[in-house]
């Protein structure tokens, strides 16, 4: 509390003792300012030592200072949410910091030198925001949600902009406003400038409350998009109010109809087109890594700027951009530009957001530009909030029909608060032309109250109005530890089952467009070092496997004659071959490595406790708190297909660990398979070895295996025992098993164990090796591969090749 | 309309398994057609390794629990009506559906739900989810950083938050009772199965 007001007082102190003499300054003697080299020529007597600059630094020295008051406001009002209550959002806050800033200015200089100009809003505050908006957008979730989200974005809009317009003209013939020079036409406009939802009031205010997913991308991405409609809207009005009312026919309307189709999607395809163009450059930018993360930036604004100047929606131009170019874009970086660009669009649009709250509340300290006219003022703010809520309900109730899970009242509801008028709308009122609109300030007036109104007072009641509606929140933090674990299973039944079904219909447009993205776009877009990447791993992994079968195939027809079987397991394998990944080997290597030698280092120290469990069982239960159990669910359930990165947060971003998991669950059912696969069909005996090995398996875990080779092929050949990890197996298709118990290696076979120890101590890669791909596959020992447990024929001959193996070496 | 009726023709008993199941015709259609293209070799049913095939599957942990469970035990293959029949469980809920006193529950009811996902977690179908079968849920479902230890330690505890009768498993009625929150209509349903 000390320290926030210790800093508004400063911030004040320092703008009136030190910015506004200048200005005072500056506007009093303008003249001897205006040729500062014939002054200095004129009235030099002496050797200036020091001289007083201010007009060579003029303007960027302003701007600096009002992003420096920024940050300034930025943190106090940080600390006060912290310090005292948070009621009011930080958007609240700055707009009322703004105010009294303004206050501060107006008072030195009676007049409002700093204002919020549209072109400086537009073109220097806007594109970070929906930028970083963009970039970080959880795309599965935006495209799932895509046909509710245009629904309310274009029809929404137009709702809300034709029954404002029409209303407030119904209401102005009814006579209620008085005396204004406002026709139908211009009516229309002010209600096309008003309808639109505004990203960045939206973002500000539902950043603070978490609310579920679903209802966060709707709300969000309708305030996105519905730019595309505004954009039209406001242009085909402006347009008709120039031309005139009789000038309009139908080949007008028409045409402005047409218009915006060419413009929302010409917008888009700026954008996607200028994706394009990033990505491109971001694969060839392997030798000069440390501009890399600058033409993200670039780019983005490029796409911005095109479509501002081809009249196209600027803000459908750079979002597309962000959304499209988000994964190649991650995939081509260096690890280092990924991480600089993330947290530069973090700042960037922190400080621009900051910059915009503040600028909306100086600005509306002006006497200029304030014209109060009761009627209209009230009614529009009556009648935006109304047809908001009746549009939204209106649409819900359609779309409601189409969706497997409807929207629920209370989210409609919130959906329909969370309407929010913002920056974008002040920027569009304060652009209209005074000659064609004379009641241009009672609009800009009106235009910044209904702000005010939504950002401030909506923004304070929305927390306690979803917490009393009990609105489904984001994080459910206070759920038992079986409902987090059957939450989690649940995504993963219905997500097994959906694979079951085929999924008929609804993801057949999205594995086709998957797999077309796989095979051309990323051929394309991607480094091909990412691109390989993504699938070498099991391209190798299935080439392995086949060899395999092919190995295991030769042994068993021996024994059993079964060539069905090994005609099954080909099928069965080969469709390994479809599975791909999106990591870097080396990092993903290097990573794994990392926490696996930690695993190892734990392991090899607790392989005592873990074997004498139940000696030590009392006390582990002492030891362990709920919490930690809590957080240990939490950190590590391997997520379902459906759970990824949903969050978006103005704040911090989390690294997605995603496919180290798919890895895990991966070998860890293809373990699983093969176990069970061999034992239905060689019956119980060799399956009780597979018990052994797994149990050695687990005392043992993965054997440290130090080789950080240079080149990939090797580092993916030590990188593969690590894949196919000891798992406990799962017993669903052994029926004669007894759950995995623990022994201690001492208990074991000496024959299953000496040999891990060789095999894990070098693990020799040669040309002739590869061949033996068995032995070196399995992790910890030779006598691992399904090869080996079931024909002790096979052991022989495994073991003799390594043992001739070493000797070549 | 008239290919659809043959094609419904073809399949024995399917006014029964409409009613059972609840599905329209144009789904029984679909999920025959998706039955057919899982079962390559055309023999009528399928066995595990046909559900093996579908690779997304081999990603998912309890993946191979979800095969199981349409095998009722002893049995290898499935039919289209089992298929049908546990497909079923995952429709969503009717919210209009007559409450009639005497007719069986529909299998989609949200207690048929959850008596589905329990049957994933009790392997030996002895009516409770013991501490080994939990371990063994939570093994599938945790990743490699976790230590045995820990895993029993979240077993344990897990167990004692839902176990209300003391015998250190969790029945059925434990389960559903621990799952009160949930919303189950919606975390068990999928859109076309309507």
């Amino acid at each position: 509390m000390a320290s926030s007001v210790y800093l508004c007082l400063l911030r004040a102190v320092f703008l009136v003792c030190f910015v506004n003499p200048l200005i005072q300054g500056l506007s009093e003697d303008e003249s001897v300012f205006q040729n500062p080299h014939h002054q200095q020529e004129e009235n030099l007597t002496g050797l200036p030592i020091v001289t007083f600059k201010w007009h060579h630094v003029e303007t960027p020295y302003l701007v600096i200072i009002w992003v420096f008051v920024a940050g300034l406001a930025k943190l106090s009002v940080v600390e006060l949410n912290h310090h005292v209550i948070s009621v009011v959002p930080e958007s609240g806050l700055l707009i009322i910091l703004g105010f009294i800033l303004g206050g501060i200015v107006w008072g030195a200089d009676r007049a409002q030198t700093f204002k919020l100009l549209p072109p400086t809003f537009f073109y220097y505050l806007l594109p970070q925001i929906i930028l970083d908006a963009s970039y970080f957008m959880p795309n599965k979730l935006f495209f799932s949600n895509l046909g509710a989200i245009l629904i309310y974005a274009i029809f929404g809009t137009c709702w809300n902009a034709a029954t404002v317009g029409l209303s407030l003209w119904g209401c102005y013939e009814a006579g209620v406003m008085g005396n204004l020079d406002i026709g139908l036409l211009q009516f229309l406009l002010f209600g096309s400038l008003i309808a639109a939802v505004d990203p960045v009031a939206v973002i500000a205010v539902f950043e603070e409350v978490h609310v579920n997913e679903v209802l966060f991308i709707l709300v969000f991405g309708e305030s996105l998009l519905n730019d595309g409609v505004t954009v039209v809207l406001y242009n085909v009005f402006d347009a008709f109010v120039a031309l005139g009312g009789p000038r309009i026919d139908a080949a007008e309307i028409f045409k402005g109809i047409f218009s915006f189709v060419v413009v929302a999607f010409g917008g888009s395809f700026l954008g996607i087109g200028f994706a394009i163009l990033l990505s491109l450059l971001t694969r060839c930018t392997k030798h000069i890594q440390i501009i890399e993360a600058g033409f993200v930036f670039v780019v983005g604004y490029l796409a911005y700027l095109t479509a501002e100047m081809l009249s196209l929606s600027a803000i459908l131009s750079i979002t597309f951009c962000g959304i499209c170019c988000q994964k190649y874009v991650n995939a081509n970086m260096d690890e280092k530009s990924v991480t600089t660009v993330r947290h530069a669009m973090k700042l960037l649009a922190n400080g621009s957001e900051t910059m915009i709250f503040l600028f909306l509340g100086v600005t509306a300290i002006d006497t200029e530009i304030w014209v109060w006219n009761t009627g209209f003022i009230l009614l529009t703010l009556l009648f935006v909030f109304i047809y908001r809520i009746i549009g939204t309900f209106l649409f819900t109730w359609m779309l409601n029909k189409f969706r497997l899970v409807p929207i629920e009242v209370i989210d409609q509801v919130v959906m329909s608060y969370g309407g929010l008028r913002g920056a974008v709308a002040y920027g569009l009122a304060a652009l209209l032309d005074e000659d064609k609109i004379p009641e241009k300030n009672l609009m800009i007036s009106t235009t910044l109250i209904v702000v005010y109104f939504t950002v401030i007072l909506q923004g304070i009641t929305m927390k306690p109005l979803v917490q009393w509606l009990k609105v489904k929140r984001a994080a459910h933090s206070d759920l038992k530890l079986i409902e987090k674990l059957n939450n989690r299973a649940f995504d993963h039944i219905l997500a097994a089952v959906e694979d079951i079904c085929g999924r008929i219909g609804d993801n057949w447009w999205t594995r086709g467009w998957n797999r077309f993205e796989e095979n051309y776009i990323s051929w394309l877009l991607m480094k091909p070092k990412a691109r390989k990447n993504r699938d070498y791993l099991f391209s190798i992994f299935h080439k392995l496997n086949l060899e395999d079968a092919i190995n295991y195939v030769s042994e068993v027809r021996a024994q059993t004659g079964v060539i069905y079987c090994t005609i099954l397991s080909f099928v069965w394998f080969s469709q390994l071959a479809f599975v791909s990944f999106n990591n870097k080997v080396c990092n993903t290597f290097t990573y794994n490595q990392g926490r696996y030698s930690d695993c190892n280092a734990i392991h090899l120290k607790d392989t005592i406790p873990s074997v004498s469990l139940d000696i030590h069982g009392q006390d582990r239960k002492n030891a362990m708190d709920d919490i930690n159990a809590h957080h240990l669910l939490q950190q590590h359930l391997y997520r379902s297909r459906k759970h990824h990165r949903h969050k978006y947060s103005r704040s911090h971003f989390s690294i997605n660990q995603n496919e180290d998991e798919v890895q895990e669950i991966f070998q860890r059912t293809m373990r699983s398979r093969l176990e069970s696969f061999k034992s239905t069909k060689m019956g119980v005996n060799p399956a009780k070895k597979i018990t052994k090995h797994h149990k050695k398996e687990l005392t043992h875990k993965v054997m440290p295996n130090g080789h950080p080779d240079g080149t990939e092929v090797e580092g993916l050949c030590v990188f593969l025992p690590h894949l196919i990890e000891a798992g406990i197996e799962n017993p669903v298709f052994l029926p004669d098993m007894d759950s995995p118990t623990h022994s201690p290696p001492w208990l074991m076979e000496t024959e299953a164990v000496a040999p891990s120890q060789r095999a894990q101590r070098r693990l020799p890669w040669t040309p002739n090796r590869l061949r033996r791909l068995a032995p070196m596959r399995i992790s910890t020992c030779s006598t691992d591969s399904f090869l080996m447990a079931d024909v002790s024929l096979t052991l022989e001959e495994h073991e003799e090749h390594s043992q001739t193996d070493h000797v070549e070496m | 309309m008239g290919s659809t009726n043959s094609t419904l023709l073809k399949i024995p008993n399917v006014e029964v398994l409409m009613q059972e199941t609840g599905f329209s015709p144009a789904h029984i259609i679909r999920l025959h057609d998706r039955f057919k293209a899982l079962d390559k070799e055309g023999r009528g049913h399928l066995c595990p390794h046909d559900f093996g095939a579908i690779k997304e599957l081999a990603m998912n942990p309890i993946g191979d629990r979800i095969i199981g469970a349409f095998f009722s035990p002893g049995k290898e293959t499935v039919d289209f009506h089992t298929f049908v029949k546990i497909l079923a469980h995952f429709r969503p809920v009717d919210k209009d559906r007559p409450k009639e006193p005497n007719s069986p529950e529909p299998i989609n009811s949200r207690s048929n739900k959850l008596k589905f996902a329990f049957q994933l977690y009790d392997q030996d179908k002895d009516g409770k989810i013991s501490r080994d079968e939990l371990l063994q849920v939570l093994r599938a479902m945790l990743g490699m950083q976790v230590t045995d230890e820990q895993l029993e330690s979240i077993a344990d505890r897990t167990i004692q938050e839902a176990d209300l009768d003391r015998d250190d498993a969790i029945s059925f009625e434990e389960f559903r009772k621990s799952l009160e929150k949930i919303n189950i209509d919606h975390k068990m349903s999928i859109r076309f199965l309507r």
